[in-house]
């Protein structure tokens, strides 16, 4: 049975900032975003490092710094999500999984900590047993329990935090970044816990740089660049040349894998407060058309999925190829997307490539 | 606790106390010696003295001894337990110190408890209501304690509160015209009130600005930000994560202010006529009692450095990210 969840709908979020003395301006991190998820679902908001994806889920929480402010609709259960619901709701039915062990009192015992705050001396009973049941199940022995957050390994610190959204039977877990700093087998033990999350029917997004991750774990990923949702595609899509892809930063993205053909696109994601009247990947793209420059165009479903281009018609039917880049041009461009979103082997590669063309005096 | 390493830390701190009464012994002596104060003239006080019996003095007391032998006759005796005696008082400097220190400690501590009690108590509820009235009353008080002088705040209490309403006597620790042993408690107290206030004040501004910001820091941490997305809030959140965070820090802050305690007691006590050891370090100074001057020297020296020992000590054993991460390394 799915059932709809949560609806996020052209939800902007921005900050006030002081800028050259005592002259506001507003900075504007998430534009326009859209995406929804149902039970037993993973969507994956995957995007570079520093985009503000890790806002969205403080957006959805109600816990956004005081100087930020929201726009846009959001429900949740077919009933809007408001600011009160949101306090209401939050850790009780709707549970996230922060980054790092930093979100973690550091004077606190870890079993304390997952079982939160109690009622009673009963409710914290049944509490306990529960969390000793998880941490069973997740390998995490008695001793833990009465350990302090320093004390944790990253791999333990990463089962304690998806303990921390299992004690309250949430509905909808929400999961920052879990896998960066952490070896192949914890990641894949991380994502194992969200499969298995979303086989018991809770909703899962999934908030990541790491392509890899999301691409073996989600059901849809929203792809985001410079503040907007560009594309939500299905996982099934990034497969063969990507010809099933639509937005040409996906089908690039898509390409620069190491296992796809490891392609480079000039350019860099525009800064937040550099944003272009236009489309935000006007400037990278292959085949811009007159109106790209200055109209933004607006996420437009497309069958099964959404796109925000005006070509995404195009796009669609005949698979256009995207231009090649010579290596010369390599030391004064980024690739897609950013350093950190590829894996350590990745950066590796990239870095010895690097090298050698220092070297061969290009 | 691990008392391996509390032998080894109280050991190493004893060491360091040492060295350091050395060192403030050697440095107040050369101070004192070079210093106009002259003992034999203090000895002497009004009397009518020929030359011929100052020098007899003089050669009695020492006086034109070389240095490096004044300062190993003093340091001779200390190490007896001989601290001398004091000029004004005509009583071993001990016994002086050992009796003012009495009257002062309760004092110092009366108001060592309230600045830090209601310092932590207006600095939480300032970091918990940052930005409304609450923080700014908080702010504004504390700022104006910090900028006014201990001696001009106790000379307003004591203008307001003895001289105009008459609540309070005007001063000393005792009636005047009683017998020691007449004197009931409540009228020790009655004249501790004031000065153990005015003694406060000070403190509290210092610990209050601390944990308001130590507390705002914790309240913008990740972590926090986390428990509100488990749906903790209000005063229970501040129970949970801030008072849990910020307590030790503020403890070990108020072990760090004994410095500051024992200067504020020499003003306050010599304001309010109060006899404690803060007023004799003052009548030893002003005259002349040497030996008196250096007892207390030494003396602050290693209430201070009990101060700070306490708060090293607290560090090291209360705190779990110091102690038990020590004892994993074993």
């Amino acid at each position: 049975m799915q059932e709809k969840l949560l609806e996020v709908s052209n939800i902007s979020i921005s900050f006030l900032q002081y800028s050259a003395g005592l002259r506001q301006s507003n900075l504007k991190v998430i534009s326009d975003l859209t995406l929804d998820i149902s039970s037993g679902e993973i969507v994956a908001v995957l995007g570079s490092s520093g985009s503000g994806k890790s806002l969205l889920a403080h957006s959805i929480l109600g816990i956004l710094p005081s100087n930020a402010s929201l726009s846009g609709k959001m429900t949740y259960l077919g009933k809007d999500l408001n600011q009160k619901r949101k306090e209401k709701i939050r850790g009780d039915e709707i549970a996230l999984i922060p980054q790092s062990v930093n979100y973690l009192d550091p004077l606190m015992k870890v079993s304390n900590q997952v079982i939160g705050e109690c009622e009673n001396e009963e409710d914290k009973k049944s509490k306990l047993l529960k969390q000793r049941e998880i941490f069973e199940k997740y390998g995490l022995s008695k001793e833990v329990d009465d350990m302090y957050p320093f004390q944790l390994s990253g791999g333990m610190a990463r089962r304690v935090l998806v303990s921390t959204a299992l004690i309250s039977n949430p509905k909808l877990v929400i999961a920052d970044e879990p896998t960066p700093g952490l070896d192949e087998k914890s990641v894949e033990e991380t994502l194992n816990h969200l499969r298995q999350m979303a086989q018991d029917n809770v909703g899962v997004l999934l908030i990541t740089h790491d392509i890899d991750a999301a691409l073996s774990v989600a059901d849809k990923i929203a792809i985001f660049y410079a503040g907007y949702v560009i594309e939500i595609a299905n996982v099934e899509d990034f497969s063969g040349n990507g010809e099933n892809l639509i937005h040409p930063y996906t089908k690039a993205l898509y390409n620069a894998l190491p296992q796809t053909d490891f392609k480079l696109t000039t350019g860099h994601q525009p800064l937040h407060g550099e944003l272009p009247p236009g489309c935000p990947y006007f400037e990278r793209c292959d085949n811009p058309t007159e109106k790209c420059s200055n109209n933004l165009p607006i996420l437009t479903e497309i069958s099964d999925k959404k796109v925000r281009c005006y070509r995404a018609n195009e796009f669609k039917n005949n698979n256009v190829a995207i231009k090649e880049e010579s290596s010369d041009e390599l030391h004064h461009t980024d690739e897609i997307g950013s350093f950190e979103e590829l894996n350590y082997s990745e950066k590796l590669d990239y870095i010895e490539e690097k090298d050698s063309s220092k070297e061969a005096g290009v | 606790m691990n008392y391996k390493t509390l032998g080894k830390f109280l050991t190493y701190k004893f060491i360091r106390l040492v060295i350091l009464i050395i060192a403030v012994s050697i440095i107040s002596f050369l101070l004192i010696d070079l210093s106009p104060i002259d003992p034999v003239r203090a000895y002497i006080g009004e009397m009518a003295v020929s030359a011929e019996q100052i020098a007899k003095l003089q050669a009695y007391w020492g006086v034109n001894e070389p240095l490096i032998s004044k300062i190993t006759n003093w340091v001779g005796n200390i190490l007896q337990g001989d601290l001398g005696t004091s000029l004004i008082y005509r009583t071993p400097v001990v016994d002086v110190i050992s009796e003012r220190f009495t009257a002062s400690l309760t004092l110092m501590f009366t108001s060592w408890v309230i600045s830090g009690v209601l310092g932590f108590t207006l600095g939480t509820l300032a970091g918990m209501y940052r930005g409304t009235w609450i923080d700014k009353t908080v702010k504004g008080y504390c700022y104006i304690l910090l900028a006014a002088p201990t001696f001009w705040i106790a000379l307003l209490f004591l203008m307001v509160f003895s001289v105009y309403l008459g609540w309070f006597p005007t001063g000393l620790g005792v009636p005047v015209g009683k017998l020691a042993a007449d004197v009931t408690i409540w009228e020790w107290l009655v004249r501790l009130i004031l000065p153990a206030i005015t003694l406060s004040l000070l403190g509290v501004a210092q610990i209050a600005m601390f944990t308001r910001d130590k507390l705002i820091n914790v309240l913008s941490s990740d972590f926090v930000v986390f428990a509100k997305s488990r749906g903790e809030s209000g005063w229970n959140l501040i129970k949970r994560h801030g008072i849990r965070n910020i307590l030790l820090p503020a403890i070990t802050l108020q072990f760090l202010s004994f410095s500051e305690l024992f200067g504020g007691a020499v003003l306050v006590e010599q304001v309010f006529s109060y006899p404690g050891i803060g007023q004799a370090a003052v009548a030893a100074g002003l005259k002349s009692d040497v030996p008196l001057l250096l007892g207390i020297v030494l003396f602050s020296t290693i209430f201070v450095f009990c101060g700070n020992a306490i708060a090293d000590l607290i560090y090291k054993f209360v705190d779990p990210r110091i102690k038990e991460g020590e004892s994993y390394e074993q």
